[in-house]
């Protein structure tokens, strides 16, 4: 499968004349098909929405109808979640967001460059080079995460972000060095040829023809790191114990522990401030998120 | 083509077909770039070494080991193997995860597939559907999400606050060890947007003439669907299919914040992934923790290769 025909996102119509009679037959179906639609999506959304409505109620009310209607508006559940814990939840925003920004950019200079160089130069043991690049993405992080604490501890690296940003600089994040080499495959080598008759060396290709070229690609990656790094729990909680640099995923847990178990509508409302970022990230780059899914097949 | 595709491509074409002249530039081209290519990789190579391959060395000899991160490792043969085949948690991990995998991952690649199905047909408002069945995998893996996923299915939780308008009294989901896990399940299930969007982008790659001259001949929608899109979407299934397994054997977050890191009730929550934390992180036996994460990869490992073995059988490389 190429990146570009699967870069269409839009539905391609049916070329070809279907006799009427069919087409009667199909309109019954159709409406069939989105009532289920319909009847999924709510399914799908309704804990969401729930979620957001109870953030926004009294307590004595979160847990006594299914519905969604508010009878009584209650915001106070936002700015008494966001002191609950020993920080206010802007500085876990802000740890987050620093994490984020590290791996993103570690991702975008590691990877693209790692990827230029599997999608083209020749070089000895590339094969063998590319099979472990593919082989990683499949690797479980369990099988390094202890070794990989060991060396971190020993390097003073514990409770600080080095270790969850380190590991990106490096490339270590296989799946977009993938991600990146199909894209770059899809441009054509003429425009590395014109530019080396025109005397320009690999970093100038790399820089000033593919670079620019494979901004799709960049941006894809910049998404899916952005939502993944904000989301994952298992290395931020091994890696940072220290209360005051925690981030959103570890704070949110601490919450659980922390709140008296009745204060559920503040426990809602920083759930739902948790989202908001990946929830914007999604409203603004599902072109790109949906793209690379499909070109790479997601993780 | 995905990442599977390329690993059966490489398998297959080794250096063969190439001419001598072909060879010739192909060694000419080598030495120009090979200068190149160890700047480009340099970043990637650092972290294969330090990162991935350095690491799986040493874990593989801690497995070895008893290790508590104060003294230094102690070598101990096979002892830590002798006490997994006596550890009874790991035998209820083992259940949990297993059940857990070869339940959810069918199921929802199953949901995908049907949904992919219906949105293929060029229906009206297709982006909007696809947003709204995709987003849920986003934020499916979130901390937050498993938060509400523990108060959804708590004991006056909404989904017992909707049974209780039929009458019926629920039970705690999240608290009984009969129905914790199946929680678990229902929120992968419902994060199956991801395989969907990947299923959605290979039924377009199906040629339409194929089903136009199906029809000609009198096939209907069924056997349309079975002797065309099945066949030819039978990579994707597979490569969604060894994702899947892959990924759902390495669950945590979930577990961990619907058992509020216990895995409980009754272990029944009780994750791989979520044991080796507590005997590693938890418990600092860092040592049994290094051969619980070789025994996970080598279950993994066996999966997967069963996977590929099966695949024979029933995927169909069109190439």
């Amino acid at each position: 499968m190429t990146t570009e025909t699967l870069a269409t996102t839009e539905p391609t119509t049916r070329p070809g004349k279907r006799p009427l009679v069919i087409k009667h037959r199909r309109r019954r179906p159709r409406v069939l098909a989105h009532v289920g639609l319909i009847l999924v999506a709510v399914v799908m959304l309704y804990p969401l929405l729930w979620m957001v409505t109870s953030s926004l109620r009294p307590n004595d009310e979160i847990f006594t109808s299914p519905g969604l209607l508010i009878d009584t508006f209650d915001l106070s559940h936002y700015p008494d979640g966001w002191n609950a814990l020993s920080k206010p939840f802007g500085s876990y925003l802000l740890n987050s967001a620093l994490v984020v920004l590290g791996s993103v950019v570690g991702n975008l200079v590691s990877c693209s460059m790692a990827a230029y160089a599997f999608a083209r130069l020749q070089f000895r043991a590339k094969t063998v080079a590319f099979a472990a690049m593919l082989l990683t993405i499949m690797l479980p992080v369990h099988v390094l995460i202890i070794p990989q604490y060991v060396m971190f501890a020993q390097l003073g690296w514990i409770n600080t972000y080095l270790p969850l940003i380190v590991p990106k600089l490096l490339a270590t994040d296989a799946f977009f060095v993938f991600l990146m080499v199909q894209f770059v495959r899809g441009i054509p080598r003429e425009l590395d040829e014109a530019a080396r008759i025109d005397g320009a060396g690999h970093a100038r290709i790399f820089l000033q023809v593919i670079l620019p070229l494979m901004v799709p690609a960049l941006a894809t990656t910049t998404i899916f790191t952005f939502i993944w790094t904000w989301n994952d729990f298992f290395s931020q909680l091994i890696f940072v114990t220290d209360p005051d640099l925690y981030t959103v995923p570890v704070a949110l847990r601490q919450f659980i522990d922390a709140q008296s178990q009745s204060d559920f509508g503040a426990l809602f409302a920083m759930s739902v401030v948790s989202l908001i970022p990946v929830f914007l990230v999604f409203l603004f780059g599902q072109r790109f998120l949906l793209r690379g899914i499909a070109t790479t097949g997601g993780k | 083509m995905s990442a599977i595709g390329e690993l059966r491509t490489l398998r297959r074409d080794g250096r063969g077909g190439l001419t001598a002249d072909q060879k010739q530039a192909l060694a000419k081209e080598r030495r120009r770039d090979s200068k190149a290519a160890a700047v480009f990789l340099a970043p990637w190579l650092l972290g294969l070494v330090g990162i991935t391959i350095g690491p799986m060395i040493a874990s593989l000899y801690l497995a070895f080991t008893d290790y508590n991160l104060l003294q230094d490792p102690n070598f101990t043969g096979l002892e830590n193997i002798q006490r997994m085949l006596g550890d009874e948690r790991l035998g209820r991990s083992l259940v949990a995860t297993l059940t857990y995998v070869v339940v959810s991952v069918p199921i929802q690649l199953a949901v995908a597939l049907g949904l992919a199905l219906l949105l293929d047909r060029g229906i009206r408002g297709l982006a909007l559907y696809r947003s709204v069945l995709y987003l849920p995998s986003l934020l499916g893996a979130s901390v937050a999400i498993a938060v509400l996923w523990r108060l959804v299915f708590g004991g006056e939780g909404l989904v017992n606050a909707f049974l209780g308008l039929f009458g019926i009294q629920g039970p705690a989901w999240v608290a009984e060890p009969d129905t914790a896990l199946g929680t678990l399940i229902v929120l992968h299930v419902w994060t199956f947007g991801a395989p969907m969007v990947i299923f959605l982008a290979g039924l377009r790659q199906i040629p339409r003439q194929y089903y136009d001259a199906a029809s000609t001949d009198g096939a209907n929608k069924w056997q349309q669907l079975r002797k065309i899109t099945l066949p030819l979407l039978s990579p994707i299934i597979f490569f969604n299919l060894v994702l899947g397994l892959i990924g759902s054997f390495q669950s945590f977050t979930q577990a961990f914040i619907v058992s509020n890191g216990s895995g409980g009730p009754a272990d029944s929550t009780l994750f791989f992934s979520l044991y080796l934390y507590q005997e590693g992180f938890a418990g600092f036996r860092m040592g049994y923790a290094s051969a619980l994460a070789w025994l996970l990869l080598i279950i993994i490992g066996a999966f997967t290769a069963l996977n590929f073995w099966a695949s024979k059988y029933w995927v169909f490389y069109d190439d």
